[in-house]
């Protein structure tokens, strides 16, 4: 369980996040909705550690949690924009982390690879680069690569933005579908009927005046 | 005229490697030292980028020319410091200095085009900074330059003929000396059509690497 202790992160003067608490369970999907400006993203850049807090406190399965300085790798992130490596292939951006930050020697991060490959329907596109893709298959790759680092948590910034609308029930059911690998799932949206379909729980944020 | 042509040829592709030998030695060392300048000057340290930039400002703000002349003969008659080199040093010393100026701002430029959105998603995957510029920065930088260094690489063939200041014996000498004595245009044509070959190599060498790096987008 991931729990949020009284987070607060403050931009100079402007406070973006105030004292904000919640748990997030094993497993289970949590939504983060609420309208622009409301600190979404700011919150999971904390969660994956882009941004250091200014008060409170992370807590991972009962322990303080510092995400800015974990060496594991306890959160991947899903950008809005994926961020492809474009100078990769679809499997070299899949298994460069791997290979390199979890040593894993090749033929491992390969075939653990191919198997989320598979799983997400990118099979026969392993050799492209990210320019060859659609943004679909983007999205699914950027997937694909953040959990071949064995994740504990995994978060989306806003997944069904950048994508056209019909395949917004593509990504709720890949996101349901995750459930059966065992990661907590933390998706941040501003798309009310989205959340709905695939959230466990919901945390709503606001804006602070 | 053929015969003419052959007597003084000899002169000319001695001059041509000495030409090429400026060519390729200030490549050699203004590329690297280009880049390490280029990463100094996205530098958070600031005096670091501060000297950087006033070094930038001064190679690229004055001419080639004066920089050959201030090297070769300014040094030597500074009080104190009476540095003298030997011609062809002189050239090159100065050659680099100029030219790792000019590298070095196409590689900031390359760099800080990347966008902040790939680095953070190398630290979201614990990539280390060395391990995220070795092989995720670099590739795409290199690819970005390749065009502006290009340029730079066909500047250099024909401001070698600079040198032809402080008395060194290159291409545009040796014309120039067998124009002058000979009284005919005929040296300067082979000349200029020599220097057109260089960079018509060159150009398609360019291409071709260009090429090389189109396999992304």
């Amino acid at each position: 369980m991931l729990e949020l202790k009284n987070i607060t992160k403050k931009y100079g003067n402007r406070t973006i996040i105030n004292d904000l608490t919640a748990n997030i369970k094993d497993n289970e999907i949590m939504c983060i909705v609420g309208p622009s400006g409301a600190g979404k993203t700011t919150l999971l850049r904390c969660i994956s550690g882009l941004e250091k807090i200014d008060g409170g406190q992370f807590i991972l399965d009962g322990k303080q949690f510092d995400p800015t300085t974990s060496e594991n790798n306890v959160v991947g992130v899903v950008f809005q924009d994926f961020q492809l490596f474009p100078n990769l292939t679809v499997m070299q951006n899949i298994t460069l982390a791997p290979e390199l930050v979890l040593k894993q020697d090749k033929q491992t991060a390969q075939r653990k690879a191919q198997e989320l490959i598979n799983q997400l329907n990118l099979d026969g596109k392993e050799s492209l680069y990210p320019y060859q893709l659609s943004g679909g298959q983007k999205q699914r790759v950027a997937i694909v690569r953040a959990l071949a680092m064995n994740p504990k948590i995994i978060c989306y910034d806003e997944p069904t933005s950048a994508l056209d609308p019909n395949l917004r029930d593509e990504v709720a059911r890949i996101i349901i579908d995750l459930k059966k690998t065992k990661v907590t799932q933390i998706v941040i949206t501003h798309d009310m009927d989205f959340a709905k379909k695939v959230a466990d729980n919901m945390l709503q944020v606001q804006p602070i005046k | 005229m053929l015969n003419y042509i052959f007597e003084i040829l000899p002169s000319l592709l001695s001059g041509v490697t000495t030409t090429l030998q400026i060519f390729f030695l200030t490549l050699i060392f203004s590329i690297p030292l280009g880049i390490i300048a280029g990463v100094g000057l996205i530098s958070k340290f600031k005096p670091l980028k501060a000297v950087l930039e006033f070094y930038v400002w001064i190679m690229r703000g004055s001419p080639l020319l004066l920089q050959l002349i201030f090297v070769f003969y300014g040094l030597p008659m500074m009080p104190g410091i009476q540095i003298v080199f030997p011609r062809f040093d002189a050239a090159l010393f100065a050659f680099i200095l100029n030219y790792t100026a000019y590298f070095a701002e196409i590689f900031r430029g390359g760099l800080q085009s990347i966008p902040n959105g790939q680095y953070e998603s190398a630290r979201v995957l614990r990539l280390s900074y060395w391990q995220t510029f070795r092989k995720i920065i670099v590739p795409q930088v290199v690819k970005i330059v390749i065009p502006s260094i290009g340029n730079e690489v066909i500047n250099l063939v024909k401001d070698s003929s600079l040198v032809y200041v402080i008395g060194i014996g290159d291409l545009l000498r040796a014309g120039n000396v067998a124009s002058a004595r000979d009284v005919t245009l005929l040296p300067l044509v082979l000349v200029a059509i020599i220097y057109l070959a260089l960079t018509a190599i060159l150009t398609f060498i360019l291409r071709r690497v260009e090429k090389h790096f189109s396999y992304w987008k």
